[in-house]
């Protein structure tokens, strides 16, 4: 059996499969990651989201195998060393999630927004993260704790 | 009483070594939730709430976390009575072998009809503490306090005992069989604050777990043979290529046909595999042609409330008929669940709002006594009364009572917009009129299919007639049961969304022919102090500018009793008349809740209803042909999207001498009306259907248009 080589949240990782495998179920089976949610199984709710060399992928809809020799970060990867990323303190902060199902996925595609774009507008922000459901009805606060964020993130990088 | 002692100490059995443990009857909940029309509670109890060794408290509550924000509001809850520090609570929640038995998680009940209880037993367990402690320091019990778990001698905090201690040395039960003294909103600490939700770390570090994420050595991933349509009739079935799949399990057990596989895409493929031909139920019915049947099959009809003579004949009469499509719970957590049956033994993790009836369900499934199933609820991705019905947790359990091995069941989104149980596709008509000094005299209402929640007046008028036709098909009113093709069950405040759009709508429609402001015209015909005040509080916060309806500023207001609660929403809308499309640019929500448990909790829950309430009434409608679910994912259902939700105020009304009413749907009830109001307001041009999608929008804005050139002419 073919196995894929990648780094995975900054360990190296070779996990069995290729085309015929789908990311987000061998990082939820394989790697025991289950932060990544399943929500619709073709890229349209934005819960399996992570984040390949940087960018969101929705996982449930890329083969394993497009990860040969990348960077994937899931939520699981996000915190480092037991410290909350800032962006995680927002969300509990400003209560940025209900449920919590989707919030792996806001989380992680607001994280790629900040890198590229350090003091994001509302507008900014609604597009990048308007194929992203929330059932809950967070959205407000969701576009809160970036803004909150975003101007510490930005002064530090 | 002597019974509920014994069973205590038998049941005490369950927690190793010392500790105070309250137990509480659950006759008088019973009673309160039979008011609801609920089935009684059975004669049982279990353990409630424990005070450890080491000074925790454990919190057992039969209710799920499914974002509402419960976890935390109970702990509060608890804390706030027993007068220790919110982070000293650990919560138990939806375990049926660890917590009270409970109906389940729905209906804005948890604080509002479980609360009481959780309140009185931790006020039990602080007034039998205080009592050890008076013993051991050698005073009265009324010379001391707590605070933060440490009992002290008032005026004397140096002679103090820890309820940790206390706890060590005594093994102690307590019945709550007598009313306990609650604190009041005015000495409240850890009540009426809004600390961090508890749930906060785990949902931001893909910690918290979800029934599709428990894993179980030698687990199988199932997936379960559809049905193409509802009513269809399997006739050709062949699984001989998926049977010859490495690795891959086929049970074909009665109704069920399944592929079972160590890896959830080993399983997949194999259904893919399956051969299935099926015989469909011939239909004409789907979303268009459903509320003709709807009024012609809802043929028993129930009197809600009547007084005067409706059926009289009122100066001016506004006759009108109002539709609601279909509407689907859509929570992004598919329904999941992992069951593992082994030894006579069942357990179930399950994405589900109702851990105790499921439990009777997978028993009765299984052939086992419902003691033998424990059913354990993880956190919940979303429920909105969707997750009320946990078939997929059956599914499991049978599957696994059959391979031997633990079966997970996880729902496709296709299986989740097939199996949801819908909120009810409804009508309603008014017929309703003006006497000659332009107060509403007459109400004449009828709703068919969504139930009567909603639906009784709180303005005052004269000659009033409310009846409920076709009731709740989901409430085993056997006449009910063939209105609908496919499931239909209770969706955030069941009924009301519908009810609340029709009568605000008939109001405004009354009020601009009265050539009046609606805040005016509503403040005329109403009474009620609490409504009042909600009312007035939302204007003052809006910035309501009287004004005669349309006054084309897209301004308009809707009111709701829900669930205990008051509500009054004002929303302001920009509608695109070219392309028919309705966006909201603020909404303000003044509630009357009575206490607020958390404050921000409860704004999270105000924001979340409106925002989901956007969904109802500018998008969301399942389109089916006959049995067949033409929606299957999110591309042709359209959920609310951050595009879409404007600024939103929330104001509380304060009412501190009222116990915490529902909190978790009330405001939604007003989303559909307001807009459709506001729509009004901005245009002239009535929708008299939801969802207002952009066509709707525009055949009512060119209908207005045929209407104005008629006038001129």
């Amino acid at each position: 059996m073919t196995s894929i080589s990648f780094n995975l949240n900054g360990k190296p990782v070779s996990l069995p499969g290729g085309d015929d495998r789908t990311l987000l179920w061998v990082l939820r089976t394989d790697a025991g990651l289950t932060g990544p949610k399943y929500g619709c199984g073709e890229g349209r709710c934005g819960a399996c989201t992570v984040l390949v060399d940087g960018q969101p992928v929705r996982s449930c809809a890329y083969p394993l195998s497009g990860v040969a020799g990348k960077r994937v970060l899931t939520i699981e990867g996000l915190a480092k060393n037991g410290t909350l990323h800032p962006l995680q303190q927002a969300f509990i902060d400003h209560g940025a999630f209900q449920c919590g199902y989707c919030t792996s996925s806001m989380l992680l595609t607001a994280y790629a927004l900040l890198q590229e774009t350090p003091h994001p507008t509302r507008d900014d922000m609604i597009s990048r993260l308007n194929n992203n459901l929330c059932r809950c009805g967070a959205h407000l606060r969701i576009l809160d704790a970036i803004e909150a964020v975003s101007k510490p993130m930005g002064a530090r990088s | 009483m002597t019974q509920l002692r014994q069973a205590s100490r038998r049941d005490l059995f369950k927690f190793a070594g010392a500790g105070v443990v309250i137990f509480f009857g659950l006759k008088g909940l019973a009673d309160a939730q039979a008011q609801e029309r609920r089935p009684p509670y059975p004669s049982d109890f279990h353990a409630y709430l424990a005070v450890g060794e080491n000074g925790r408290v454990t919190v057992f509550s039969g209710k799920i976390e499914m974002g509402q924000g419960v976890l935390t509001s109970q702990a509060q809850m608890a804390a706030e009575e027993l007068g220790v520090a919110l982070s000293s609570v650990d919560m138990v929640l939806g375990d049926t072998e660890r917590c009270p038995w409970d109906m389940g998680t729905f209906g804005s009940l948890t604080t509002r009809m479980f609360g009481p209880y959780l309140r009185a037993a931790a006020a039990k367990a602080r007034s039998v503490l205080l009592g050890l402690a008076a013993k051991r320091l050698n005073v009265p019990a009324d010379m001391l306090t707590v605070k933060d778990g440490v009992v002290f001698v008032i005026g004397d905090p140096a002679r103090s005992v820890t309820y940790a201690a206390l706890a060590k040395e005594a093994r102690v039960t307590e019945a709550v069989d007598e009313q306990a003294v609650l604190r009041r909103p005015a000495a409240f600490t850890v009540m009426g604050r809004s600390p961090k939700r508890l749930d906060g770390v785990e949902k931001v570090t893909g910690e918290a777990k979800y029934a599709a994420d428990i894993r179980l050595p030698n687990m199988l991933y199932a997936r379960v043979l559809r049905a193409p349509a509802h009513g269809a009739v399997l006739t050709r079935l062949d699984t001989a290529a998926a049977e010859k799949l490495p690795g891959v399990i086929v049970i074909k057990h009665e109704d069920l046909t399944a592929v079972l596989h160590p890896d959830p895409e080993g399983a997949a493929s194999a259904l893919s595999k399956v051969v299935a031909a099926w015989r469909k139920a011939p239909s004409s019915l789907n979303q268009e042609t459903i509320f003709a049947h709807l009024l012609s099959a809802a043929t028993d009809v129930r009197a809600i409330e009547a007084r005067g003579n409706a059926t009289s004949k009122p100066v001016r009469t506004f006759e009108t008929t109002y539709h609601k499509g279909y509407v689907a719970h859509a929570p992004i957590e598919p329904h999941a669940a992992l069951a593992e049956v082994r030894n006579g033994r069942a357990t179930v993790w399950a994405s589900t709002q109702t851990p105790f009836p499921t439990r009777s369900a997978v028993a009765k499934a299984l052939g086992f006594e419902e003691k033998a199933v424990r059913v354990i609820t993880p956190f919940v991705g979303g429920g909105f009364g969707g997750k009320s019905a946990s078939l997929q947790a059956i599914e499991a359990a049978r599957l696994s009572q059959i391979t031997g091995r633990p079966v997970q069941v996880a729902w496709t989104r296709a299986e989740e917009f097939f199996y949801d149980t819908f909120d009810p596709a409804a009508v309603v008509t008014i017929r309703s009129g003006l006497d000659a000094r332009d107060r509403i005299s007459h109400w004449d209402y009828v709703v068919y299919a969504a139930g009567p929640r909603g639906a009784s007046l709180f303005y005052d008028i004269p000659n009033v007639r409310v009846r409920s036709a076709g009731g709740l098909a989901y409430e085993g009113e056997a006449a009910n049961e063939s209105l609908h093709l496919f499931g239909t069950g209770p969706w955030r405040a069941p009924g009301a969304n519908m009810n609340v759009f029709a009568i605000e709508s008939q109001i405004d429609t009354m009020a601009a022919a009265a050539g009046q402001d609606p805040v005016a015209f509503r403040l005329q015909h109403l009474t009620d102090e609490r409504m009042r005040r909600v009312l007035q509080a939302c204007a003052g916060a809006f910035g309501w500018k009287p004004a005669r309806a349309p006054s084309g500023g897209g301004v308009a207001v809707a009111l709701s009793i829900d669930a205990g609660t008051y509500v009054a929403t004002m929303a302001e809308v920009k509608v695109d008349r070219s392309k028919g499309l309705v966006q909201p640019t603020r909404i303000t929500c003044a509630l009357d809740m009575g206490v607020v448990v958390n404050p921000d909790g409860a704004r999270m829950q105000t924001e979340g209803c409106l925002t989901m309430g956007l969904g109802y009434t500018l998008a969301e409608e399942l389109k089916f042909d006959g049995g067949e679910i033409l929606d299957t994912n999110f591309g042709s259902y359209q959920l609310p999207r951050f595009s879409w939700v404007p600024p939103i105020e929330t104001v509380f009304v304060k009412n501190d001498t009222l116990a915490p009413q529902g909190c978790g749907e009330p405001a939604i009830t007003t989303t559909g009306a307001v807009l459709a109001n506001a729509v009004f307001d901005a245009t002239g041009a009535r929708l008299l259907r939801l969802p207002m999608t952009p066509e709707r929008v525009l055949a009512a804005l060119a209908a207005k248009g045929r209407q104005a050139s008629a006038g001129a002419a």
